[in-house]
């Protein structure tokens, strides 16, 4: 270590080596890897210490990451207080709302698509195979045109069958359903209403046309019942909820309403 | 000439049409016959004309309405906007205002210090003469308003004293804390009374006693539980007398009604109405679509001072006087006066940021649904006239709506944060309000606008209360500090 501004000096009067910068870079770039390979090769508490420092430094750059990711934070953090709280207050959270300041096109831009926080943002693609099964059909039995839909889906009230002759997707009545079990996030209980109507399948347009409803489908449910109104008086009785479950797998669509 | 072309002369001399007009009460009930006055009449002359149609001994002052607008300057004025039919008998609405007047307080007299936590409630007794707080260091006390010093400290709770409430005589206190238990304390000595009441197993959420005019001993009061049940103690005997179990999530607040009903609104989106002499469910009251937070009465405030009457408060706050049968009967008339012809009405506020009007006694379906807030609604409360309720909201607002119809009338905006607390002054005339921003406010309820902003508090205002006397404000909150606000 300098003892005293010596290499300071010198760098002023004579400025640094042509590959200073270029050695000091690369020096920090595998310092990364020589991290790693002094982790792995220490023992005992030596260890223990270092790897707990490494944790912690983990945790704080995963952190920084995020918070630049973000652009709209709501974080919840429950009302905490040693002192006393009035009985209203007890048991609520406190919605802190930090709005990043962007680009004020690119949020009316979002909000125009009409992206939402979904509770799943991404749902894993399913195979052609996994979802149509094909019908042999035909006098002897070598015509493959037919498919028939092997997950659970969803007709409308006034829905009727196609001339059986034409009908290309098969529909089987059995996985008809036309009520879901909803998840409501703030009053945390669970309701049966019916569906209204399916609104996107994340897998493709055409299984949303046929009102295919798979894990991470979006559909329209029927809250009237539920009272809630607009704040002009206007009562709502349709809201969008995600289905969280795979329904042909368990028999009944349960779904979290996007509040 | 005949006589009947001078008479049109006259009023063709004076140039100003005559109307037919007929007074009306609110009830509906016809004063009088019709006759006829100039369009230009002021609500001065109609004051003297209609308190010599009530002959009553002294004049009261009386507001006056036609089609729900009020007359201000002069009949014609408040006219002009709607369509007036000659032909027909005009309806005037008069509404008796209260003879006495509060006056706005201005200035805070004391900061009183003494609570080592957060004071979480504040009530003044049905007389005016004691202030209790209840506060997060698990003592109740009381204070002197005379000298505005501490008087009692009461210990005995384990955790924060959640809810306080008087006995409707002013001779007993009862305080619910954070672990269910309920006591009682005597304002005078600030001893602790009878035995402590034990038995729910989650917080107390809202405290309620019999109305003084069904039983003058005040004997017995209710409590309601976040463990979703109520219960009505004995107090001379110290126990349980009855527990009313049917709600499936925390019961948010509770009312004993002057027709020996109970209301109960829990965060199960429904209230409950219950018979209070066996506790048989009566009613439940659903359309709420989130937690029902808070309700009120049309007759809570003449519940509250029994039979004190505020028209007649002395600068010293007296003890009532009188054999328990006399007091039981100023209480009856004082209570019918207020509840007028029809049962008692119910508002409820809730956290799907909508407010229901109900007739719980007659009707399990809301009369309204007032809309309008934009987040969740704190408290509700009538005025003590019963004609105006006024919601506080987290939105930072202060909305009032008409107390028989649940029609919209003004909003009340000042604060920059949630608005916590209201309370109204005994004549109904203002209201003052206590938010999170550690302001409180008082506002002018005829002409709906801001009348005193009260600054002073360190941090958020927890709970606000105006004494029946109409002389002083109490105020408690985050910052440890009773404040006392006079004129």
């Amino acid at each position: 270590m300098p003892q005293n501004d010596y290499i300071e000096l010198h760098r002023k009067r004579y400025g640094y080596r042509f590959d200073h910068f270029e050695k000091a870079r690369k020096k920090e770039a595998r310092k990364v890897h020589k991290d790693a390979l002094v982790a792995k090769k220490l023992r005992g508490i030596k260890a223990k210490i270092y790897n707990k420092k490494r944790y912690t430094e983990k945790i704080n750059l995963k952190k920084t990451i995020r918070a630049h990711e973000q652009k709209d934070v709501k974080t919840v953090n429950k009302i905490h207080d040693e002192n006393g709280l009035p009985s209203y207050l007890l048991e609520r959270n406190e919605n802190q709302r930090t709005k990043v300041l962007t680009n004020l096109l690119k949020q009316k831009r979002k909000n125009k698509v009409g992206k939402w926080n979904l509770p799943i943002p991404k749902v894993q693609a399913l195979n052609e195979a996994e979802m149509l099964r094909v019908v042999k059909s035909g006098k002897r039995k070598r015509k493959t045109w037919k498919r028939l839909i092997d997950k659970v889906s969803f007709v409308g009230n006034n829905f009727t069958r196609k001339n059986p002759k034409f009908e290309r997707y098969i529909r089987p009545s059995s996985l008809r359903f036309k009520r879901a079990n909803v998840y409501h996030s703030e009053l945390k209980t669970t309701l049966a209403l019916n569906i209204i109507a399916v609104k996107v399948n994340p897998q493709s347009n055409l299984y949303t046309h046929l009102g295919i409803i798979t894990k991470g489908t979006v559909i329209e449910v029927d809250v009237s019942d539920l009272g809630l109104v607009t704040q002009s008086g206007k009562v709502i009785w349709g809201k969008f909820a995600q289905v969280t479950n795979n329904p042909e797998l368990d028999g009944c669509i349960n779904a979290t309403l996007l509040v | 000439l005949p006589p009947r072309f001078l008479a049109q002369d006259e009023s063709v001399a004076r140039d100003v049409q005559r109307l037919l007009v007929q007074f009306q009460d609110e009830g509906g009930q016809l004063l009088g016959s019709p006759f006829d006055v100039p369009v230009d009449i002021t609500p001065d002359r109609l004051q003297l004309v209609c308190n010599a149609l009530l002959a009553q001994e002294d004049p009261l002052p009386l507001a006056f309405f036609v089609h729900d607008a009020e007359i201000v300057s002069s009949l014609g004025k408040t006219l002009e906007s709607q369509a007036v039919e000659t032909e027909k008998v005009l309806d005037i609405i008069y509404q008796p205002q209260a003879v006495f007047r509060v006056r706005a307080v201005t200035r805070c007299t004391s900061s009183l210090d003494g609570h080592s936590e957060a004071v979480i409630s504040v009530a003044f007794s049905p007389t005016g003469k004691y202030l209790a707080s209840g506060s997060g260091d698990t003592t109740v006390r009381f204070w002197d308003l005379s000298t505005e010093t501490p008087h009692f400290t009461c210990k005995g709770h384990r955790h924060w004293v959640l809810s306080i409430s008087w006995s409707p005589d002013g001779k007993k206190l009862a305080s619910g804390c954070k672990n269910g238990q309920i006591l009682l304390w005597d304002p005078s000595t600030g001893k602790q009374v009878g035995r402590t009441l034990a038995g729910h197993s989650k917080w107390i959420t809202g405290l309620s006693w019999e109305p003084f005019h069904a039983n003058p001993e005040c004997r017995y009061v209710a409590s309601s539980s976040k463990d979703g049940t109520v219960r009505i103690w004995d107090t001379t005997a110290g126990r349980c007398e009855r527990i009313l179990t049917g709600h499936t999530q925390s019961v948010t607040c509770l009312r004993w009604g002057g027709d020996g009903l109970l209301y109960s609104a829990s965060q199960d989106r429904t209230i409950k109405v219950w018979r209070a002499h066996d506790g048989v469910l009566c009613r439940t009251l659903q359309g709420h679509s989130h937690w029902v937070n808070t309700m009120a009465l049309s007759t809570d405030y003449a519940l509250r001072t029994g039979a004190f009457e505020p028209a007649e408060a002395s600068v010293n706050a007296q003890d009532l006087q009188g054999s328990l049968q006399e007091l039981k009967e100023r209480a009856l008339s004082r209570y019918n006066l207020v509840r007028g012809q029809g049962p008692e009405r119910l508002v409820s506020g809730s956290d799907d940021f909508t407010l229901f009007l109900w007739s719980p006694a007659e009707d399990k379906k809301p009369l309204t649904r007032m809309t309008g807030h934009q987040a969740l609604i704190n408290q509700v409360l009538f005025s003590p006239d019963s004609r105006v309720v006024a919601s506080a909201s987290f939105d930072k607002s202060i909305k009032l709506w008409d107390g028989r119809t649940g029609k919209y009338l003004a909003s009340l905006r000042g604060h920059v944060a949630a608005v916590y607390q209201i309370a109204w002054s005994a004549d109904s005339r203002l209201l003052v309000s206590g938010s999170s921003d550690s302001t409180l406010k008082v506002w002018d309820v005829k002409a709906p606008k801001l009348a005193m902003d009260l600054p002073g508090h360190a941090d958020e205002v927890y709970a606000v209360d105006w004494s029946p006397d109409g002389q002083r404000v109490a105020s408690g909150g985050k910052d440890k500090c009773l404040r006392i606000w006079r004129r």
